[in-house]
């Protein structure tokens, strides 16, 4: 059934690992949210440093209420991120960022397939039709956790604080989520991908719902302080659990049975659009 | 002998345009069968369905006695393609694109890699073989396919329009490869043109397809046989009417006086016939001024059964339209 698999993935990769270019170019943009949206968006010090509002006041009364505020602070940031320290928490967000945005691009590749007649050649030969999307999606997944093991690297690098007891079954678990996360991802926009010839709908297809899927998630900020429109998307979209996963297992006392919807509901989602990926491409790639 | 290719009433609709209209026909075993037709005759759309890629509206056809639709995984493993357009990656080496299309058909490495030596050395690609297919040229990038198209040994090739756009060296060689293949390999060959002097140097048997239909099957000389024969041109000064003489030979079809002294003869395999026509001349005492053979060229042929027209390269709306939907439909 997935005769030729192999084969058609090493193609894909050899054409990425040639030309290391396209490799920096895909984890700038990340890193640039880290470290500009990341670092500017100093939430923690709103409460921290509340100098303005004691001024006026006597200094001892003024340094218990700097005091107090600073705790409450703490417990507030806690209570809404998980974590006192904003950046830790979107930081691992990006690690859903990079595999949505690598997902999104590999539906292109099987345009350009179709338009350079690669895709022509390959339907000739005996390889299984499913093997055509389903290499081009391991692609895809290899290259997002690749991207995410160095954004991740950055981001220690930048400051990302780990939760107390982190260990390498952690990180681990953190990639079998991404790798369910990109599996899913990656068959959606190669099913939408399969019968076009045109790169600029493709194209149009990835503008129109890359920040929508990324801002419609718990990437960048709590889904619990949504609108309750908002939350219904954010709840449905498989961003939030793969980055709950993540944020589960790297910076948080791991909470066992939101961990197992995590994988329950990425388990489900790649499984189901893998099979709609494979069903389809029996269906359109020959007429 | 077996056959290869068997069709019957094989048909393609797009939409509202038929593009392969109830064809039947086989070629045999060892066979180099050429689809001889103009710009959208629908050559490209049986091939396409012959090789599994568009599935008949109507119709059946075998390749190797597997079934196109319920066996197309057979189909596919016993023959090869050289598609009208390129399809080698071009960010990879001619090399890797090879062993890529060994690997496509399961093909274990050691093998492939005597594959890869061998079919180089066929198409003469050893020097650039390591280099990436984008610094190729035209000719390099066609020998490429060819080399992908022979990676598994097929039994059947198909080659789709092979000398498109080649200069004349190229096409030379081309056709040098395809005959060697014919040769050495036994293999068996379905291939387009719009060629006419491809079609009738390299075809053991050609169809004339014109708007989705075959209109003549034969042979090169068949075809060209068809029309009517060579025409001698005789002058001869001198000597009694020739006439009655000539029309008494076989191999004459017709004879015309024109002009006193110059006779047009229509014949059947004219070289043999010319001495034979100026030993009567002479017997009759008459002096042979001037001899001319006129062979009929396939063109001829080509011309007589698909007519003198364009095809629609101009053409209303309605035509351009056509064109458009068959392009999508090929992509």
């Amino acid at each position: 059934m997935f005769h030729g698999l192999w084969a058609l993935t090493n193609r894909e990769l050899k054409k990425w690992y040639k030309v290391p270019v396209l490799l920096l170019m895909s984890i700038v943009q990340p890193i640039l949210w880290m470290a500009l949206f990341g670092r500017a968006m100093n939430i923690g010090a709103l409460f921290s440093n509340p100098g303005v509002i004691t001024g006026n006041l006597p200094p001892q009364v003024s340094q218990q209420l700097n005091q107090t505020l600073s705790i409450l602070g703490n417990q507030i940031m806690e209570k809404t991120f998980g974590t006192s320290d904003y950046f830790s928490f979107m930081a691992v967000g990006m690690l859903s960022f990079i595999v949505l945005f690598t997902s999104m691009t590999s539906g292109m590749s099987i345009v350009w397939d179709r338009r350079l007649g690669f895709l022509n050649k390959v339907l000739t030969t005996p390889v299984a039709r499913g093997s055509i999307i389903m290499s081009k999606v391991f692609s895809s997944i290899i290259r997002s956790l690749i991207q995410a093991a160095i954004i991740l690297g950055v981001a220690l690098l930048l400051g990302l604080r780990l939760g107390p007891a982190v260990s390498l079954i952690n990180v681990l678990g953190v990639f079998a989520a991404l790798f369910l996360l990109s599996l899913g991802l990656s068959a959606i926009f190669l099913s939408i991908a399969l019968r076009s010839t045109s790169w600029e709908s493709q194209m149009a297809v990835m503008n129109l719902l890359n920040l929508p899927l990324l801002f419609a998630s718990n990437a960048l900020f709590p889904i619990n302080s949504m609108p309750d429109w908002l939350k219904a998307v954010a709840s449905i979209n498989p961003i939030s659990y793969g980055t709950d996963a993540a944020r589960q297992l790297l910076l948080y006392q791991p909470d066992m049975s939101r961990l197992m919807l995590d994988y329950a509901f990425l388990g489900g989602f790649a499984a189901i659009f893998a099979t709609i990926g494979i069903i389809l491409s029996w269906r359109l790639l020959s007429r | 002998m077996a056959k290869i290719i068997e069709t019957e009433g094989l048909t393609k609709k797009f939409d509202n345009l038929t593009a392969v209209d109830h064809v039947t026909f086989s070629v045999e075993e060892g066979e180099v069968f050429g689809f001889l037709g103009p710009n959208g005759a629908g050559k490209t759309t049986t091939i396409n369905m012959l090789t599994t890629m568009l599935k008949p509206t109507e119709g059946r056809a075998t390749i190797n006695g597997h079934d196109i639709a319920k066996d197309s995984a057979e189909v596919r493993r016993s023959i090869g393609v050289v598609p009208q357009e390129y399809t080698a990656d071009e960010d990879l080496t001619g090399y890797e694109n090879l062993i890529l299309c060994a690997d496509l058909y399961g093909i274990n490495r050691s093998v492939a890699k005597e594959r890869a030596k061998e079919l180089f050395a066929l198409v003469k690609l050893e020097d650039a073989k390591d280099r990436k297919v984008k610094t190729y040229s035209g000719g390099m990038r066609r020998r490429l396919e060819l080399a992908c198209g022979l990676v598994n040994h097929p039994k059947l090739l198909f080659l789709d329009e092979p000398t498109l756009g080649l200069d004349i060296q190229t096409r030379q060689a081309t056709w040098d490869y395809i005959r060697t293949l014919k040769k050495e390999y036994g293999m068996s060959l379905f291939l387009t043109t719009h060629y006419l002097e491809e079609a009738d140097s390299l075809c053991d048997r050609i169809a004339i397809i014109d708007l989705g239909k075959i209109v003549r099957t034969g042979t090169p000389k068949e075809l060209k046989d068809s029309l009517g024969g060579d025409v001698i041109e005789l002058g001869v000064s001198g000597g009694s009417n020739l006439t009655e003489e000539l029309r008494r030979m076989p191999e004459i079809i017709d004879v015309r006086l024109e002009g006193g002294n110059k006779y047009r003869i229509k014949a059947k395999e004219g070289e043999e016939v010319i001495p034979r026509v100026i030993d009567i001349a002479k017997r009759l005492g008459g002096k042979v001024t001037k001899v001319s053979l006129t062979k009929p060229s396939l063109d001829d042929a080509y011309l007589e059964y698909t007519g003198k027209s364009m095809r629609q390269e101009e053409g209303g709306a309605a035509v351009w339209k056509q064109r458009i939907t068959m392009r999508r439909a090929r992509a």
